[in-house]
């Protein structure tokens, strides 16, 4: 399982990296923290003969905390969110989901943008993105432009990125305090792509009903998801665990859940259903300050 | 092929390889720089085996081109010893038979070696945590487990850091 | 003897682990001569088809490549023999070591790539041209029973063979029994998957016709003789090194047709040759194992007495026959009654061949199998008979007084496929596994539903056969500077052979183990060998090492009387000197003296034990979590407690992982799925971190001068029955039992949503 014949680019900075991108067409591929794109070039699954590094682009590696939420540069890696000390506080849903992702040495290198651009419906990265409403700064030859997450992923490793584009960042919208939050994830062992994953979080206003409830799911469709209808299922209501119960079965109803060699559909809908349920009790015990 | 020259550290020496440009670092470290001890398990970055220490942190060298390596400086499983002696880690490892065929033993002894170096005080659940990053077919990890938390001890106090 | 027993039974530290923790270990990826060429192997994407075209033009002319060898290269294609329990209808369905004219599994060799370096060989074999006309897939046993799809044109059947297992009378047995009951279990196909993948070094020397292969392990002596064999050479033209091994478990070794492959690629191109198997290739090369079908029958007395077991066992072969032969079927119909006392039995083994990777051994071959499907048959007997699983075992343990006690005779085969258990005190051992274990207090949590979780706790037990082949010679040679080198025919896996050897030379020599040399595995070293399987290597070589000294020391003692002019019997030898009263000689003044002896063995050694778990399973996700598990087994002897404690302990794993998470999967079309570490899910540390052994020496082997018994394999043996027993019992209060492997989380959910639709309609047991 040895690499194709690759020539191998470093340029300086982005606008280099699009013209090479540009130049290459097909042929060249971006490379960032590699920990998704090497073992695809390892099994020749992966075509292309030009990788071009983006390690010296700069700007790239910076996690920025404002009062318009956070905003991790695309070569931030695993392990720089998981030292991060703000992030707990900030978005801690990205904290949680962090430690779920692959193992130790895989998250000193792996990094948001190569997760965000692999865009594998199993991992926890584009999940939360999409379950936060967070929003992806593309850089291409005609300039910059922000896609919702949402938009972003099409299907199993197929995204809305241009071959000739390059993502930059990657948004969180500003988290409140008092907002309710649970993360669950079930996988065959740790570190494994998720089998099914919950990411749920809500807010309740002075009368203690819920509002603006967002439930996520991943390692279950074509790409991640909201439960929109477990979503308007629990809006307005009080916290409860029959709501809760009701909420998560009514929402992996209509989901076009995808089999794989580890578990069929029936399996997976109705292990969506149990994590999110148990996400919503996670979430109506924790709080963030 | 056409073979390009990168400098790198390699336990404490520079050096300089011709690699070409598609060979993994592991591929680098074993046939260029003849470090055998990094062993190959998997090629796709699941068994652990290849990992190495670059710039102070555990990475799996078979996910690595070498030529991103250039410049950096490296830790192989052979730059663990002090001077034909073995460190803690490994003489703890030693002690408990942590090990029995050895293949995946350098990838486990470099990720541990990185891990007790930033967090002296891993408790066993963190310990097995960032094991289970590395597959050991023979032990069950009861042993390694064992042995990593016993050395510990050096780690903390300075002298294996 | 002053230091009898200073180095057996003492945990000494590994000798290995010096050049293993220092990463000076030498594997054969290792090695690396001058002037070293790279093959690749282009292996068929097809499962079952005819070859219509290999084209190689575009391949060979890629720069940098030496030569692609296909079978038009070889010529007469060899057929690779079987090592063991090999039967004559079995011969046609021997494995080819390349395939010509069809192709009957994906991952069969068609084409060998040799080139300047590994990356180009991989380019080349994707620039040949294989054309395949698809035959259909025989993927299944079911579908070869129906024999519409022939994978061999040239018989009449997939069936390659039948075994019967006999002992008294099951008819009458059965027709008189008190209580019965008949169920169906399947045990999944798995694999040994070491860590090291495989791999060879063949160098041919063409001056000298000489050809010598680094990489070999497990039966170098058969192999040198098969290889020199096929490439027309004398056995003496043949040299197989043993190099450091990166775990073997049973599977590595044998005779593949990489075997054959390389060293005639290495002749073919006038040099040196080496090959690395990759981790996908070796998922679908290597042998797979395990896989088969039971449709089994117990029988009791209302008191928990067994009267019988009979039934069937469909085993799925795979493509071909290769060298373990039968040994998987012969032995999971042999050990079903395990270390119970069944006076009745009558299994039929019917083995099938499919077009998938043929299968071998695997550590506990058959017996990891037969275990499961006897201890999941007797706690659902010990339920239905309302008697404790535990006492229900103790009950029907064979007593030691009974011992020695044949297995089921396999009907028509001659006294080579018959075996005995030795001894053993099989009810001590048990109860000590169940104080160790707490089951008294764990019993409280039978069944209970805890914080959302329903716990469940089971015991079994099992034997595990030992010092299985011939015979294994050792020689012993003094060095000028007064150490002995002791080499052995046993082959070392990675489980610490040369600390083991060494300590039972140094004690059968009296002397420090510093001053022994202990050399294994090469065919160089001793005239003849076997090698390490069938947990043999500490028996059979440990046991030849005392032959040897035991003549070394008679020869020294002839050679000192002559010396110092008296009679050998006022002469004694120990710490390196030979001793006549106070005067003495260092063994350097005796260098060059040299035995070789050879210890022969027609008994198997069956160490024992028993298993206990703990589990809590999750209804919501069908995780199991393992909470305790304990293992006591009774070796005979113990030559160092801590690398054997490390063999029963990564033998658990394995077999928590073959019970929850690995598992070889194949699509209709005969496509392996799971061709990936990513897919082919081992255990990690995180997965069964609960885990206990303890290893006694209670019984010594009756058979062997060492007392010693084969381990290893027991850890893993029990595990699967054990498991599935613990999770019926975590169930119980919605009558789940788990009857297929693997048992993963959504097999166990759904058997929870299965129990739970039933359960509204309930199902009479077939109960007499």
């Amino acid at each position: 399982m040895k690499f194709p014949p690759l020539r191998y680019l470093t340029p300086q900075s982005l606008d280099e990296a699009i013209a090479l991108l540009e130049q290459h067409g097909a042929d060249a591929k971006l490379l960032s923290g590699g920990q998704s794109l090497m073992p695809m070039l390892a099994f020749r699954l992966a075509s292309c003969s030009i990788l071009i590094d983006l390690k010296f682009v700069p700007g790239l590696d910076r996690i920025t905390v404002t009062d318009r939420g956070v905003e991790l540069g695309s070569r931030v890696r695993w392990r720089d969110i998981e030292h991060d000390v703000r992030l707990p506080t900030v978005q801690p849903l990205l904290s949680m989901a962090v430690k779920h992702i692959a193992h130790y040495a895989i998250r000193n290198r792996g990094t948001v943008g190569g997760s965000l651009a692999h865009g594998d419906p199993a991992s926890e990265l584009p999940a939360l993105a999409v379950a936060c409403g967070a929003t992806i700064a593309i850089a291409g030859p005609n300039g910059r432009r922000s896609l919702p997450a949402e938009e972003f992923f099409l299907f199993p490793l197929i995204t809305a990125l241009e071959p000739n584009e390059v993502i930059v960042s990657l948004h969180f919208p500003p988290w409140p305090k008092a907002r309710s939050f649970g993360f669950q994830e079930f996988s065959r062992r740790r570190g494994d792509f998720a089998m099914a994953g919950a990411i749920v979080f809500f807010d309740q206003d002075k009368d203690q009903n819920i509002c603006s409830p967002h439930i996520g799911a991943f390692g279950i469709a074509d790409t991640p998801l909201r439960l929109g209808e477990a979503e308007k299922f629990l809006l307005g209501n009080r916290a409860g665990s029959r709501i809760f119960e009701e909420a998560a079965a009514h929402g992996v109803r209509n989901v076009d859940v995808r089999a794989d060699i580890h578990a069929d559909s029936d399996y997976r809908r109705a292990l969506l259903a149990t994590l999110v349920n148990r996400a919503l009790v996670e979430a109506a015990q924790r709080t963030s300050p | 092929m056409t073979s390009a020259p990168i400098t790198v550290t390699i336990n404490g020496a520079r050096k300089t390889l011709n690699v070409s440009s598609r060979i993994t670092l592991a591929d680098a470290l074993r046939d260029v720089a003849r470090l055998t001890g990094t062993h190959v398990g998997c090629e796709h970055g699941v068994c652990g085996a290849c990992t190495v220490i670059i710039d102070g942190l555990a990475v799996r060298s078979c996910l690595m081109l070498a030529v991103q390596a250039a410049g950096s400086e490296i830790t192989t499983v052979e730059g663990l010893a002090n001077k034909g002696e073995f460190s803690a880690l490994q003489a703890s490892f030693r002690k408990h038979h942590a090990v029995q065929c050895g293949f995946c033993t350098p990838g486990i002894l470099t990720t541990m070696h990185a891990l007790l170096r930033e967090e002296p005080d891993a408790d066993e659940e963190r310990i097995r945590d960032v094991l289970s990053g590395n597959i050991c077919r023979c032990t069950g990890y009861v042993q390694i487990v064992e042995a990593v938390m016993e050395a510990r001890a050096s780690y903390s106090r300075g002298s294996a850091a | 003897m002053t230091r009898s027993n200073a180095y057996i039974g003492s945990p000494l530290d590994r000798i290995e682990d010096l050049r293993l923790l220092a990463g000076a270990g030498t594997f054969v990826g290792d090695l690396k001569p001058d002037n070293l060429l790279y093959a690749v192997i282009l292996r068929s994407p097809i499962s079952h088809g005819r070859i219509r075209k290999i084209g190689t033009a575009a391949a060979r002319s890629l720069q940098g490549v030496a030569a692609v060898i296909t079978a038009a290269e070889i010529g007469e294609v060899p057929i690779i023999p079987v090592r063991q329990h090999g039967k004559p209808e079995g011969e046609p369905y021997r494995q080819p070591v390349i395939a010509g004219e069809k192709v009957r599994y994906v991952g069969e060799p068609v084409a060998v790539v040799i080139a300047s370096e590994q990356c180009i060989a991989e380019d080349a074999a994707e620039l040949i041209e294989l054309e395949i006309d698809e035959l259909p897939a025989v993927a299944t046993h079911e579908i070869a029973a129906r024999d519409q799809t022939l994978l061999f044109e040239n018989t009449v059947t997939n069936l390659a063979t039948t075994f019967y297992a006999r002992m008294g009378d099951a008819d009458m047995a059965f027709a008189t029994a008190e209580y019965k009951r008949k169920e169906k279990f399947s045990v999944h196909r798995h694999t040994a998957s070491p860590m090291e993948t495989r791999g060879l070094l063949a160098e041919w020397n063409p001056e000298l016709q000489r050809m010598v292969v680094s990489g070999a392990t497990k039966v170098p002596f058969f192999n040198r003789n098969v290889v020199a064999e096929m490439l027309r050479l004398q056995p003496s033209q043949v040299d197989l090194i043993e190099v450091d091994v990166g775990g073997g478990f049973g599977a590595r070794g044998e005779f593949y047709p990489e075997d054959f492959l390389i060293p005639f690629a290495a002749r073919y191109v006038g040099g040196n040759v080496r090959w690395v198997e990759d981790r996908r290739e070796h998922l679908m090369a290597m042998n797979h194992a395990r896989e088969m079908y039971a449709d089994l029958e117990i029988a009791c007395r209302k008191d928990g007495t067994l009267v019988g077991v009979r039934g069937r066992i469909d085993i799925d072969l795979g493509a071909y026959v290769r060298t373990n032969g039968f040994t998987t079927p012969r032995n999971v119909v042999q050990f079903v009654s395990g270390p119970y006392l069944i006076p009745n039995i009558a299994i039929d083994a019917f083995s099938y061949l499919t077009s998938k990777t043929p299968t071998g051994t695997y550590r506990g071959p058959g017996r990891y199998e037969a275990s499961f499907f006897c201890e999941r048959l007797l706690d659902m007997a010990a339920n239905d008979l309302g008697i404790d699983p535990a006492e229900f075992r103790l009950k029907n343990l064979i007593p030691e007084d009974q011992l020695p006690r044949p297995l089921a005779t396999m009907a028509g085969l001659d006294r080579t496929w018959q075996t005995e258990l030795d001894n053993g005190a099989y009810g001590v051992v048990m109860e000590r596994c169940l104080k160790e274990f707490g089951w008294e207090e764990k019993k409280k949590l039978q069944g209970q539903l805890i914080d959302g979780r329903y716990h469940g706790i089971a015991v079994g037990n099992f034997v595990e056969g030992g010092a299985g082949g011939r015979f294994e010679n050792a020689r012993m040679t003094i060095e000028k500077g007064g150490t002995v080198t002791v080499a052995v025919g046993s082959t070392a896996l990675g489980q610490g052979l040369q600390t083991i050897l060494s300590q039972i030379a140094a004690d059968a020599l009296s002397m420090p183990i510093e001053r022994i040399r202990l050399l294994h595995g090469s065919t160089t070293l001793v005239t003849q060998g076997f090698g390490s399987f069938h947990s043999r290597s500490t028996v059979m070589g440990g046991s030849a090492i005392l032959l040897a000294a035991e003549a070394l020391v008679a020869l020294l003692r002839d050679k000192g009387a002559s010396h110092f002019g008296c009679e050998p019997d006022q002469v004694s030898v120990s710490d390196g000197y030979v001793y006549y009263g106070t005067k003495s000689m260092e063994f350097s003044a005796f260098a060059g003296s040299e035995v070789e002896r050879q210890f022969e063995n027609r008994k198997l050694t069956y160490s024992y034990g028993s298993h206990t778990a703990h589990v809590a399973v999750d209804p919501g996700t069908g995780h199991v979590e393992l909470l305790d598990y304990m293992t006591v087994d009774d070796v005979g002897r113990i030559i160092n407690p801590a690398t054997l404690h490390g063999q029963i302990l990564g033998a658990i794993v394995q077999g928590l992982g073959s019970t929850f998470l690995e598992h070889l999967q194949y699509d209709e079309n005969g496509q392996l799925l799971t061709g990936s570490l990513a897919d082919y899910l081992l255990p990690t540390a995180t997965d069964f971190p609960n885990i206990r052994g303890i290893s006694l020496g209670l019984r010594p082997c009756p058979n062997n001068p060492l007392g010693a018994k084969g381990a290893g394999e027991g850890g893993l043996i029990a595990v699967g029955g054990v498991i599935g027993n613990a999770i019926a019992a975590a169930l119980r209060s919605m009558s789940v039992e788990p009857r297929d492997l693997p048992l993963s989380p959504p097999q166990i959910w759904r058997l929870i949503q299965q129990a739970k639709a039933s359960n509204h309609n309930p199902k009479m047991n077939e109960q007499s």
